[in-house]
């Protein structure tokens, strides 16, 4: 380990993983996570109060766990950053209340940061320093947003976002509506790969003035009911649902909207590297999809490993430690838990 | 000793700093809505006021609710994690025995605590006065105030039960909000009697989650457009 470079913890709660990072500069040293998606299982989606309920219970055990796996103890960390939003509220408030007592028992400065930025750095801590800039595609259950990143320290500006479902939404409610378990993700892309796509499912705001007009944003509702509707007009004939057919349709309409519209905006911001990240990034079809069109265009594809994909606190604690080193504000003790935080916040 | 409280299952958000003999120093919010911002710089400055250290901690005391949820958790998180963080002893106190213990100076026989739970309900519980100390006679509980036995809702009450339902607890007692104080006086008389009761929230509801039943069918609800 350098220790001349900052230890920084990261504690991130917007959601149903209570994460715990622990990362020097821009090295990674712990990760550790526990999930409540199993209590979610049952519900078809999170529900907030169950998983708040898990991180109080998950905060300190999961603390000890980081500390345990970096070979570190708490007075050792430099500082302390939290995710301050966007996510569920009442999730934010348990991640952001522990990480004030954290600062405050240790004596360190506090970083209250942004999920979605988070989401940007954690790339880092797996390939290096970031391009400046760098156009990031980042899909989840929770958002689906396309952003051009010149310092993700301070400068994060949108270029698109998801004008109805996330597109991680639309594959729990895909899954859903083909008797598949809940989180939708990782049961499509396994059903899918013994599918065909056979079913042309509509690309919602890909052409004519749709596209002109909502060029880097996405619609996936459209998509969720002509596919629930497709199912349901087999069912009503009477006819066998082809699961893993109407799995790899409906993928592989997300994915072609999502890798199109990436690919667009570096092209026209003239940018040459793409970082893809959140929970839909660990989807194969999304990977193979993004490489195969960015080598035609002549950009650089850099995607986490999927267990840094998905919402966890090492991403929170790489960003923290890109705050300490190029030496940002930190926060103050009145630090809010904010579910809407704009994304061109990277700093509460 | 020396004793750091604090308590966020009512509309205050209060921390009390008390050396085992004397309270040394005590700060008190009202604000429903703020719980996670103005908790730590309350805590913060009730140290300050009593020019005390984190580190010179020996005990946390905590109020675990009842009391609404995202509130309630705030308090507790933040406890945790300072007995995590300090390798101190957290230990959780009933915030309606908080209540009690400051209301019970004023009465002399039994009374109630009755909270605001919302959706027209209370977080409530009997008591007795003992020579000025509250002793527990039921258990903490959940429901609607009408829902109460007419001995009950005759009561002196403590709390905000009386000033949200009067027309079911016409008698109010004070205090409305937990005192970190009281608090911290009760963590001082659980340390000095060898208990440590766990600082586990008391939620007395179950989360509000609907399984959800088949998908809807959306070919006859779109057959019109
Ligand atoms: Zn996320």
């Amino acid at each position: 380990m350098k220790r001349d470079q900052p230890l920084v913890l990261g504690i991130e709660t917007s959601c149903d993983e209570t994460g715990v990072g622990l990362v020097a500069g821009e090295t990674l040293l712990a990760d550790a996570i526990a999930s409540s998606v199993d209590l979610h299982a049952r519900f078809g989606g999170v529900v907030p109060e169950v998983a708040s309920r898990a991180h109080l219970e998950a905060m300190v055990p999961t603390l000890e766990r980081a500390c345990a796996t970096a070979g570190v103890t708490l007075r050792d960390v430099d500082a302390i950053a939290v995710t301050s939003g966007p996510g569920l509220a009442g999730t934010l408030m348990v991640g952001v209340a522990a990480a004030k007592a954290l600062a405050m028992a240790l004596g360190k400065p506090l970083y209250g940061v942004n999920h979605l930025a988070a989401h940007v750095a954690v790339d880092i801590v797996e390939h290096g320093p970031l391009p400046e800039p760098v156009v990031a595609l980042l899909v989840s259950g929770g958002h689906s947003s396309l952003l051009l990143v010149p310092d993700v320290t301070h400068d994060v500006r949108p270029l698109g976002a998801t004008l109805d479902d996330a597109a991680g939404e639309a594959f729990d409610k895909v899954a859903r509506v083909l008797g598949l378990p809940f989180p939708g993700g990782p049961h499509i892309d396994r059903v899918a790969r013994d599918g065909q796509v056979s079913i042309d499912f509509p690309r919602g705001l890909s052409s004519g003035r749709d596209l002109q007009r909502h060029r880097f944003d996405f619609s996936f509702s459209g998509l969720k009911t002509a596919v629930a509707r497709w199912v349901e007009s087999q069912r009503a004939a009477g006819v066998a649902v082809p699961t893993a057919d109407v799995a790899a349709s409906f993928q592989e309409a997300v994915v072609d909207v999502l890798t199109r519209k990436a690919i667009l905006a570096c092209r026209e911001a003239g940018v040459t590297d793409l970082q893809i990240g959140g929970g839909v990034a660990a989807n194969s079809r999304l990977r193979a999809m993004a490489q195969e069109r960015a080598d035609a265009a002549g950009i650089a594809v850099r995607v986490p490993r999927p267990g840094l994909c998905t919402d966890n606190g090492a991403m929170v604690a790489a960003l923290g430690a890109q705050l300490v080193i190029k030496g940002r504000a930190p926060s103050g003790l009145d630090l809010p838990a904010d579910s809407s935080m704009p994304v061109t916040e990277v700093t509460a | 000793m020396l004793i750091l409280a604090f308590d966020t299952a009512t509309s205050a958000i209060t921390a009390a700093v008390h050396d085992g003999a004397v309270l040394l120093a005590e700060r008190h919010i009202i604000d429903t809505r703020r719980h996670a911002e103005a908790l730590a710089p309350t805590i913060a400055a009730v140290l300050a006021d009593a020019q005390a250290e984190l580190r010179d901690i020996t005990h946390i005391g905590v109020g675990i609710g009842p009391g609404p949820f995202t509130g309630l958790r705030i308090g507790v998180v933040t406890a945790v994690t300072f007995g995590h963080a300090l390798s101190v002893p957290v230990l959780g106190i009933c915030s309606l025995d908080a209540i009690a213990h400051a209301a019970a100076a004023g009465v002399t026989a039994e009374f109630l605590v009755a909270s605001d739970a919302r959706r027209k309900e209370i977080y409530w519980a009997r008591y007795t006065s003992i020579a000025g100390r509250a002793e527990r006679l039921s258990p903490p509980s959940v429901g609607r105030p009408m829902a109460l036995d007419a001995r009950d809702q005759a009561l002196p009450c403590a709390g905000r039960g009386p000033l949200l339902y009067p027309e079911f607890l016409p008698h109010p007692i004070g205090p409305q909000d937990v005192s970190a104080a009281c608090v911290a006086e009760l963590t001082v008389r659980e340390v000095r009697a060898g208990r440590h009761p766990e600082p586990a929230p008391l939620y007395l509801r179950r989360p509000d989650a609907q399984e959800p039943g088949a998908p809807r069918p959306t070919l006859v609800a779109g057959a019109g457009s």
